[in-house]
């Protein structure tokens, strides 16, 4: 029986960021993120705002899924913990907001170091079971712990600063801090550090032979991988000015993995994708019926059905499919 | 131990009975088809409202729980013969997809019974209480307990002395093999997937009557049964029963004496336990 990891289609995705044509693809869609808030409505702006925020919580997730074979569903605890813990530090404990999110961010990368140490021996299912029931526990601790995390009502943040109140200022202030992290994401899932992740994923025993520490890289990568979702729950904190358990709640990670899915595990730049598309269907279908969690389930559903490979996953196959009809197939090794 | 009394160990054991029922039926279907269904809380949800709505109507509890075994087996069905068909083998695409019916499922109910807590009502008999060593306890908690025993026994039954039970064993240690004697183990896959499905339905019922239905309910008995079958192994009936004793037991004990952090008490251990022994207590490598 397969426990292969979801489809991870990442092939050329290196090479062909060193084409002329694909620098000038990066700098026309960045030219168009920063040009956004001047024509989109202010609704809108703050949509964009969220996907970027959700882009990162899913890179987080697909690091580990599409780099590194383990497919993880407590990524929205890790995500919720973050929030928590920033929005404690500013408005029970009355603390520095700055301060607070960095706080968070380490807290999800320490508790993302507590998972990781549990869940890393395992694979296929089994991690998947074994983070979900994680998440669970923190779901729980949120739930009833209420002397602290104000149990079902949730805590209510201070507001954000006042240089980044308005919509498009948040939203410049969103990309300044997402752009530079996934171009440092894409750069270490290229280096030989996501070379050795990728190894892993397709087959463990072989890495391990040759010699690379298999645990301990997993270890960095799970590690890595809770301090971009931390840098999303912080983020999130600003955005939502409000943490209650829905925050870290399976349907959180759910969600933020079938971004990942929907946008193509192994790709890291489709969780942008994946993100959007997730988002704006949430707020279209939202606007006509409280339907919400079925349409995700019916979405997860079909994407599992027909396209596992996601979005920039099936497009990549494509294009492979028709460069390699018009010229000699590549050799086996390059 | 301070505060812990035999009331409360009895509440452990009907508790540890009732998720025994639910995930024997999540083990049963993850041993045989390596398929963790992470609709099963769904199932155990949807089958104790459709019990609790025909025993209503009918004014039987035996009705609503068998209606409910029925409706829930016939799901069963659709989802394995209809939609998991698509993504035989690929595991990760399996519980994902069943993810995605938990979800469906879960938000149908809502539509169906809306949001508020129901309680399916307990046969003339079994309502009041009887002395247990010297405590007064609820008549039908005990019936929960006598019936995961009986659950119990007849899966052991089956599944150790008839020929059914040996095409299952026989699944669970090598499909290929029983194929190639000749035998059609998709029909076995397809009848275990509809027995584990109707035990989430008859816990559904059984649970619906002493811990109510709300929307939630479904999230929380999976976890549990998630936990049981961590704890005992895929696919092991005993590790079941361990693993729901284990987890009734602790849940009972954490409540009384840390109700704020109880979750923790129960998935500690188990987060514990499986980081040392990844395949569970009676767990076998596939």
């Amino acid at each position: 029986m397969r426990s292969a990891p979801l489809t991870p289609v990442a092939s050329s995705a290196a090479r062909s960021l060193r084409q002329p044509r694909a620098v000038g693809w990066i700098a026309l869609v960045l030219l168009a993120l920063t040009v956004l808030p001047a024509v989109l409505p202010s609704y809108q702006v703050s949509v964009v705002t969220q996907v970027l925020i959700f882009s990162v919580l899913a890179m987080s997730i697909d690091i580990l899924a599409g780099f590194a074979g383990r497919t993880s569903l407590g990524h929205g605890a890790i995500f919720g913990v973050s929030s928590y813990v920033a929005i404690y530090w500013t408005s029970t404990l009355g603390g520095d907001i700055w301060i607070g999110i960095a706080l968070g961010i380490l807290a999800a990368t320490a508790l993302a170091g507590v998972f990781a140490a549990l869940a890393i021996r395992t694979s296929g299912v089994y991690f998947l079971l074994l983070t979900l029931a994680l998440g669970m526990i923190v779901w729980g601790v949120c739930l009833r712990w209420t002397a602290v995390t104000g149990g079902e009502n949730g805590l209510r943040g201070v507001g954000r600063p006042a240089f980044i109140a308005d919509h498009a200022s948040f939203y410049y202030a969103v990309l300044i801090i997402v752009a530079p992290l996934t171009w440092l994401m894409w750069r270490l899932v290229h280096s030989p550090f996501g070379l050795t992740l990728r190894g892993i994923r397709d087959s463990e025993s072989r890495m391990r032979s040759l010699g690379y520490n298999v645990p301990l890289h997993l270890f960095v990568a799970f590690v890595l991988s809770g301090f971009l979702a931390g840098v999303a729950g912080g983020l999130y904190v600003l955005f939502n000015n409000f943490v209650s358990p829905s925050s870290v709640q399976l349907s959180q990670s759910v969600s933020a993995l079938l971004m990942a899915i929907t946008g193509g595990v192994g790709t890291l730049l489709g969780s942008f994708v994946g993100a959007a598309a997730i988002i704006v269907l949430e707020n279209a279908v939202s606007a006509y019926t409280a339907r919400w969690p079925s349409v995700l389930g019916i979405a997860f559903v079909l994407i599992m059905i027909f396209a596992p490979e996601g979005v920039v996953g099936r497009a990549r196959l494509l294009f492979a499919r028709r460069r390699s009809r018009y010229s000699k197939p590549d050799h086996p090794g390059g | 131990m301070m505060g812990i009394n035999l009331f409360q160990i009895l509440n452990g054991l009907t508790f540890a009975a009732l998720i025994f029922i639910v995930a024997s039926g999540f083990t049963l279907i993850f041993g045989l088809l390596r398929i963790v269904n992470l609709a099963h809380g769904a199932l155990y949800l949807v089958g104790g409202l459709a019990g609790y709505s025909a025993a209503k109507a009918s004014g039987s509890f035996v009705v609503g729980a068998l209606a409910a075994m029925a409706l829930v087996a016939a799901l069963g069905a659709v989802l394995d013969r209809g939609l998991l068909s698509f993504v035989r083998g690929v595991e990760l695409r399996q519980v994902l997809l069943t993810l995605g019916v938990a979800f469906i499922l879960n938000d149908i109910s809502l539509v169906i019974w809306g949001g508020d807590t129901f309680s399916v009502p307990v046969p003339e008999a079994l309502r009041g209480a009887m002395w247990i060593g010297g405590v007064m306890y609820p008549k039908y908690r005990v019936f929960v307990l006598v019936l995961g025993l009986l659950v119990f026994a007849a899966l052991w039954l089956l599944l150790n002395k008839t020929r059914l039970g040996a095409l299952i064993r026989a699944g669970v240690d090598d499909p290929e093999m029983v194929e190639a004697m000749g035998i059609n183990i998709r029909r076995v896959f397809l009848g275990t997937f509809m027995l584990g499905a109707a035990l989430a339905g008859l816990g559904g019922v059984v649970g619906g009557a002493f811990l109510t239905l709300y929307p939630s309910a479904d999230a929380e008995i999976l976890v549990f049964s998630l936990a049981v079958v961590i704890i005992g192994g895929r696919g092991s009936l005993v590790g079941a029963a361990l693993g729901a004793l284990l987890v009734g037991l602790l849940n009972a004990i954490g409540q009384v004496m840390f109700p704020e952090l109880a979750y923790f008490v129960i998935f500690g251990p188990m987060a514990l336990l499986l980081a040392f022994r990844p395949l569970g207590l009676f767990g076998r490598a596939a």
